[in-house]
């Protein structure tokens, strides 16, 4: 594992021209539909990353999209200006690797799978491929630059998950953003995403219906350079 | 349905190599033991145990719950200390759910 200050020397003395950023969460937290728009926004809006469903664990292999340009002065749209002018001039640009990766998780029963009308051959294969997912996306930890850590704001954010990902983050001094989404949905409560981890950035979003994702773009810009 | 908890004192953590404890630790859970570790497991150990746990669910363990109290900083932020974990089998421990200073859980064996 890499640690903190070869991390820091490594960047001090070979600068990336591409950042690798891991898209990072729970099952059913958004993950590949925000791999999907950034895509859509910056590359194509024709090519999907992914397929998103309600079912837990449809992303169950690693998918890497290279070459992704974030430029904020082009993308940007009329009605949504970013509010900080120095962002917009000096930090708006931005090269990735968007890493889609499956949901992280410490148990995977196959009969949760059923309750969505499989039959038990498909959940245990499915479960199975899951398992093999989380296993995959544990690897990538130790090839990304920087993470964006999705959370569902509807639900309770101080999971054993979340924790862990952050505290592996820290100890390996890569850069973490926290994407609070769905906000869109009434019950969400991206405040207590805020509160849970106050150390770290949160950009509430909706990556479904796209509120406040420049504000996403612009801290991705900021951060992951 | 009888579920033993075990209670294991730092000292007995720290005579065992990383590989060992996680070993010790994922025994006792797949056993239907809750686990708590005296002193606790860092970030890095819990992404292990996490990737470990993967490798080896099955129909009959389909992994675990896992909570444990934040570490702390040591000096100047160089070291992490950490305090309590808490680990055992998801099949019957059903929800653990974690406040500032409780960690509680409810065991089921249905």
């Amino acid at each position: 594992m890499k640690g903190v200050f070869s991390r820091l020397l490594m960047a001090l003395l070979f600068k990336k021209k591409r950042v690798k950023i891991g898209i990072y969460g729970p099952p059913n937290a958004g993950k590949t539909t925000l791999a999907n728009r950034i895509v859509h926004t910056f590359v194509d809006e024709e090519d999907d990353v992914g397929v998103s469903t309600e079912v837990p664990h449809e992303t169950r292999r690693v998918v890497k999209r290279e070459g992704v340009n974030i430029d904020l002065t082009k993308n940007l749209s009329q009605d949504n200006p970013v509010s900080n002018p120095k962002t917009k001039r000096s930090k708006a640009k931005l090269a990735l690797d968007v890493v889609d990766t499956p949901g992280l998780a410490t148990k995977i029963d196959f009969r949760d799978f059923m309750a969505y009308g499989m039959d038990e051959e498909v959940a245990k294969r499915r479960a199975k491929e899951a398992t093999e997912g989380v296993i995959e996306a544990i690897k990538w930890l130790d090839d990304i630059d920087g993470v964006l850590l999705l959370m569902d704001s509807t639900e309770d954010p101080y999971t054993q998950t979340n924790i862990v990902i952050i505290g592996n983050m820290e100890a390996r001094g890569i850069p973490v953003i926290i994407a609070a989404n769905k906000v869109d949905l009434p019950d969400s409560a991206p405040q207590r995403i805020k509160n849970a981890f106050p150390q770290h950035h949160v950009v509430p979003i909706s990556a479904l219906k796209g509120d406040n994702i420049e504000a996403l773009y612009g801290e991705m810009a900021k951060v992951f350079r | 349905m009888q579920i033993e908890m075990r209670l294991i004192s730092k000292d007995k953590m720290e005579s065992m190599s990383p590989t060992e404890k996680l070993r010790f630790v994922l025994d006792g859970v797949k056993s239907g033991n809750i686990v708590v570790l005296e002193g606790g497991l860092t970030s890095e150990e819990q992404m292990k145990l996490i990737e470990l746990t993967m490798i080896e669910v099955s129909e009959d363990f389909p992994g675990i719950e896992m909570s444990g109290y934040p570490s702390k900083s040591g000096f100047l932020h160089m070291r992490k200390k950490t305090r309590l974990t808490v680990v055992g089998p998801a099949k019957t421990m059903k929800t653990i759910k974690k406040e500032k200073d409780l960690i509680s859980a409810i065991i089921s064996s249905t």
